[in-house]
């Protein structure tokens, strides 16, 4: 029952999508507001429809119905309630259906707006939204339904359907298979919506940009207006990564946070062009130039997001990540193939009348800086789809699989890396249109000038890796800047309204979020870095067998083997478990619990890693394999990870400037000026 | 009888040849290679069937097998770049952290500098014209006799200045 | 706050414009960039089709430059098995279900061997020791090799193990079996199937 109502009402939101859709197109061709206003409420039912069918899902998961073939495949008995609602996004079905609804939440929302003021847009957004709606509810409708019951036929096959095929005879499981256990870590519940409110986020600026080319719009009214959605889904986007590579730690148990796995890089790939997009239209706010890159920009976010969740499910390129293959391959493709043709027909049609006031006052002012910042991260996504792409070119044209790993990224994308960094610290000194590089000079000697401490200090430490030591300059360089130009701005408040530091800041903070935020986020950038740095230049690692009572040693580390035991748990799996203590510079710092669990139901393992975490460092213990008889021969593998917890703390400053960053400026302060009558009749 | 010989002859001079050409370092006495150096050739490989798994980490029964295989390759003396060509010829190029440099691989390393040589260029050439641009005095601006137009675009300069990012 | 641009727009004259960049080159760049949008979808799309392709389908033929390499050193290219069928198993030592099927595979070569059809294991992504301690196992007697560089697996399209193709006298694949045999009666059945599809057919 309660898996008609969901399917019934995933099946009325496609068809509401496709009327949306239609009824605005043929408003927009006979010029009918009527039928125009008609689709933004058909839109605005997407979501709350959505909800009764996602609503009707998690019942079904949260009271056990094994009925329903997805249910088995993602629950069981055993699991707690909280996991069995984020079984929703645990496989294939489930996730498109939650990618809908979220597609529609922002649908619906983009079609609460006022939209008094751009009446010409509007057809053109809800087409766009509608069929990208329409276009993954196809997909669970026709090919991965969530709310299909299982049926045994007579042939004695298993199928799964809303009605039963003649003959067959329902099937009701006893238990089902449980999640994977690899997704039953906290920071895997929220890293797939993280990631999927940041792909359909970006579907709403890309609709206001094909509005904008289709209604032959030159101006940027409509960055204006997706400003704070771009930034919304950007934070999601980046906040997704960054839990992904979290939970890649924690639990995937390879001492490391970011493998280069072709689905991590298809999520990260719709990032870069979108971190571009969000520094170019702020020249093209500032200035009126670059209207053509922003298009291509938009588009090519789009494109990737699409792209992303094509190679993720469709099993083109497999990984520890991607989903079983299916029909819905085909759909992507063909999908990618119309949206990407039709965006680009469109922009190259209309190129013309994005004629922009191209002009550069100085190749140091911040346009041309902001560039820079373009072409480096167009570098690092030329490397990372080239390196998606190149694995299947190569099988197609020479018959041999290669793999390209992580070699290959990391030197390539190192150089550009430490390239943006030093941008970050150049650019928020520079201005529009001026800037020469005797003015930006002035600005930063100072800055630089300081930052030589910190390569001076590293070298009398004695550390000798010249990469490390010039990443970390860097780094000092940025932040100097950074904190110099707060500082600066705080001290010009002060003189002028007398105000202490703090006030000042907040002030400042207050009165341009964008700015001040997008420095915070830049901070939280670094601090990243930092972590970063720490860990791939400095990590260590040793692995052992050990009998009980023995110790092994990692740089300033000591571990002792003390206990294994093994039981099981009531939510079915069998645990086996070390305790191990561990002494730093030969002082006990606390016992680490390094397990593997087994789970019975979907007969995998998950090795869980006994971790003590510091600023300074981690010391990352990991349980890899003992022998059945007796206590003897324990193996554990040790990592030793330098400044990791930076990669966190930075990541959480960097969600927190995104959150100042977005939030909307109080209203500026009222300052007397003497105006004409007629100028303020022609301003209102 | 006499081929199987001769091929067994062929492997072994083979073997002989590259031990005696690449002077490798004996291992530690005692228990053989430490699991430390078994990691560290199989850091630089990838289970040939898992794909994107490096072999270090891999946890299957098959993955296990290979790091033996390392290990017993690596006490017989056997140098981390004999281990890693064994493996290439035995299960094929993927096994290899990047693509072998040898045909169509070399693609994969000179398309991306290209690229961003290219867009570089491109970049260079549209800044210099629109710097060119900017040295021209523009006609398209109205002449300011209008002094209320005048006084329009002052406020707009001076918001334009004031108001940064 | 209504936008500068449009005030300028509408109210001032048209601005002097200066001569378009010769369009030649223009068409150029946008044909550079169709050719590469269509490139990378070709690339997707066929990519696409190989991942769905599966294993060889019946009546796909084998090349006969494939070389075979036995354990014990010998190297067949399977151009000389031409004229008799061919049994092809896949297997590895550390596939569990492999070990389903070894022994019934060893009993119907030695039933079959007499009449001609020749029986290859292909050791797919193993190590040699371990190979050897599963072919002693089982008393595996038929000829069993690594497949050096998976170049014949990727022949086959193999996904996993354990696999079995069964070739006729023309090289062209003529049965299949995805996963372990269950029984010696199956192996019997599919391999009576084909010997009886080639007597019928030459």
């Amino acid at each position: 029952m309660l898996a008609n109502i969901g399917y019934f009402a995933t099946l009325i939101t496609f068809l509401a999508a496709l009327y949306s859709a239609a009824a605005a197109f043929y408003g927009l061709r006979k010029n009918r507001s009527a039928f125009v206003e008609s689709a933004r409420r058909a839109k605005l039912l997407t979501w709350p429809l959505l909800t009764l069918a996602s609503l009707a899902l998690i019942t079904l998961l949260v009271t056990d119905h094994y009925e329903i073939r997805y249910v088995a495949s993602v629950a069981s008995r055993t699991m707690p309630t909280y996991l069995k609602v984020t079984a929703l996004w645990g496989g294939q079905e489930g996730s498109l259906l939650f990618w809908s609804w979220l597609m529609a939440a922002f649908a619906t929302a983009s079609g609460m707006r006022k939209w008094h003021r751009d009446q010409e847009l509007l057809p053109w957004v809800t087409m766009v939204t509608m069929l990208t709606l329409a276009f993954f509810l196809s997909l669970v409708i026709f090919f991965e339904n969530p709310f299909g019951r299982l049926y045994l036929t007579p042939e004695g096959e298993q199928v799964a359907a809303m009605l039963a095929p003649r003959g067959a005879v329902p099937v009701t499981p006893l238990d089902g298979r449980g999640l994977n256990p690899l997704l039953r870590h906290p920071g895997m519940v929220i890293h797939p919506p993280m990631l999927y409110l940041g792909f359909v986020g970006f579907v709403i600026p890309y609709a206001f940009a094909v509005a904008a080319l289709a209604t032959g719009r030159s101006d940027d009214r409509w960055i204006r207006i997706t400003r704070r959605w771009t930034l919304v889904a950007w934070l999601f986007l980046s906040l997704g990564l960054i839990l992904g590579s979290r939970w890649s730690y924690d639990v995937l148990g390879w001492g490391g946070y970011w493998g280069w796995d072709p689905v991590e890089i298809a999520a990260l790939m719709p990032w870069l062009t979108g971190t571009a997009f969000l520094h170019s239209v702020m020249v093209q706010e500032k200035k009126g130039m670059l209207k053509h890159w922003n298009m291509v920009l938009i588009i090519m976010t789009y494109a990737l997001v699409i792209f992303g969740t094509f190679l993720t499910r469709s099993g083109v390129l497999s990984s520890v990540h991607a989903f079983a293959e299916s029909a819905i391959g085909p759909m992507f493709f063909a999908f990618i193939g119309i949206t990407t043709v039709a965006s680009l027909s469109l922009l190259l049609n209309r190129w013309e009348t994005l004629k922009g006031d191209n002009s550069l006052g100085s190749m140091f002012s911040r346009e041309a800086l902001f560039l820079l910042n373009n072409l480096l991260f167009m570098g690092v996504l030329a490397v990372c789809f080239w390196g998606v792409i190149f694995p299947l070119i190569s099988e197609l044209f020479t018959g041999q699989k290669v793999t390209v790993g992580p070699p290959f990224y990391e030197r390539a994308t190192t150089p550009l890396g430490l390239g943006l960094l030093v941008l970050m610290g150049v650019a928020p000194l520079s201005a529009y249109g001026r800037s020469t590089w005797k003015t930006l000079g002035r600005g930063l000697w100072k800055p630089a000038l300081a930052s030589l401490a910190i390569p001076a200090l590293l070298l009398w430490q004695g550390l000798s890796n010249y990469g490390a030591i010039l990443g970390y300059w860097i780094l000092g360089f940025v932040t100097l800047v950074t904190l110099y130009e707060f500082w600066r701005a705080a001290r010009a408040r002060h003189a002028r309204h007398g105000e202490n530091l703090f006030l000042a800041l907040w002030r400042l903070a207050g009165r341009n979020r964008r700015r001040y935020g997008g420095y915070i986020i830049h901070l939280g950038v670094v601090l990243m870095a930092l972590g970063i740095i720490g860990i791939e230049v400095f990590q260590t690692e040793t692995q052992d067998t050990l009998a009980r009572g023995e110790q092994l040693t990692l740089g300033r580390y000591v571990m002792t083997f003390d206990a294994l035991s093994q039981f099981d748990t009531p939510d079915g799996r069998n645990v086996t478990r070390a305790v191990a203590s561990v002494y730093e510079d030969g002082e006990y710092v606390g016992e680490l619990y390094p397990r593997k669990d087994y789970y019975y139901a979907s007969q995998q393992a998950v090795t869980i890693p006994g971790v003590r975490s510091t600023l300074e460092d981690d010391f990352y213990v990991m349980l890899v394999g003992w022998e059945t008889t007796g206590m003897q021969g324990v193996t554990f593998k040790v990592y030793h990870n330098p400044l990791v917890s930076f990669i966190w703390l930075g990541g959480l400053v960097f969600i927190l400037g995104t959150m100042v960053a977005a939030w909307p400026d109080r209203d500026p302060e009222p300052v007397p000026v003497r105006v004409s009558a007629r100028a303020r009749a022609v301003r209102a | 009888m006499s081929k199987r010989l001769l091929i067994g002859l062929t492997w072994g001079a083979l073997v002989g040849v590259m031990l005696l050409a690449v002077a490798a370092p004996v291992s530690a006495q005692g228990e053989g290679p430490t699991d430390d150096e078994v990691n560290a050739v199989a850091r630089e490989l990838y289970c040939p069937v898992c794909e994107n798994v490096p072999l270090d980490v891999c946890p299957t029964k098959a993955c296990e097998q290979w790091r033996e295989a390392i290990r017993e390759r690596l006490a017989q003396g056997w140098s981390k770049e004999q281990i890693k060509q064994y493996f290439v010829q035995q299960y094929g190029a993927r096994v290899l952290a990047t693509p072998p440099a040898q045909g169509l691989n070399w693609l994969v390393y000179i398309l991306p500098p290209v690229a961003f040589l290219a867009g570089a260029w491109v970049l260079a050439r549209a800044l210099r014209s629109w710097r060119a641009a900017a040295a021209q005095p523009i006609e398209t601006q109205a002449p300011p006799e209008d002094p209320y137009i005048a006084r329009v675009e002052e406020e707009l300069q001076r918001m334009e200045r004031g108001d940064d990012v | 706050m209504s936008d500068p641009a449009h005030i300028e727009k509408d109210s001032l004259p048209e601005p002097e414009v200066e001569p378009m960049p010769a369009p030649p080159r223009r068409r150029w760049g946008r044909m550079l960039i169709w050719v590469a949008v269509f490139g990378l979808l070709a690339i997707l799309g066929v990519g696409l089709i190989r991942t769905r392709e599966g294993h060889i389908q019946v009546g796909d033929e084998i090349p006969s430059d494939l070389i075979f390499h036995s354990f014990d050193g010998e190297q067949i290219p399977f151009a000389d098995f031409r004229g008799s069928v061919v049994l092809v198993n896949f297997w590895a030592s550390w596939c569990k279900p492999c070990e389903q099927e070894a022994a019934e595979l060893e009993q119907a070569y030695q039933l079959y061997r007499d009449r001609g059809v020749v029986f290859l294991g292909l050791n797919y992504v193993d190590t040699e020791p371990e190979a050897k301690t599963y072919l002693k196992k089982f008393g595996i007697t038929y000829p069993n090799g690594p497949d050096l560089g998976t170049r014949i697996s990727q022949v086959f399209r193999v996904r996993g193990v354990p696999e079995t193709y069964i070739l006729g006298p023309d090289g062209r694949l003529k049965a299949f079996k995805i996963g372990p045999y269950t029984s010696l009666s199956e192996i019997t059945e599919q391999l009576e199937g084909v010997l009886a599809a080639e007597a019928a057919g030459s």
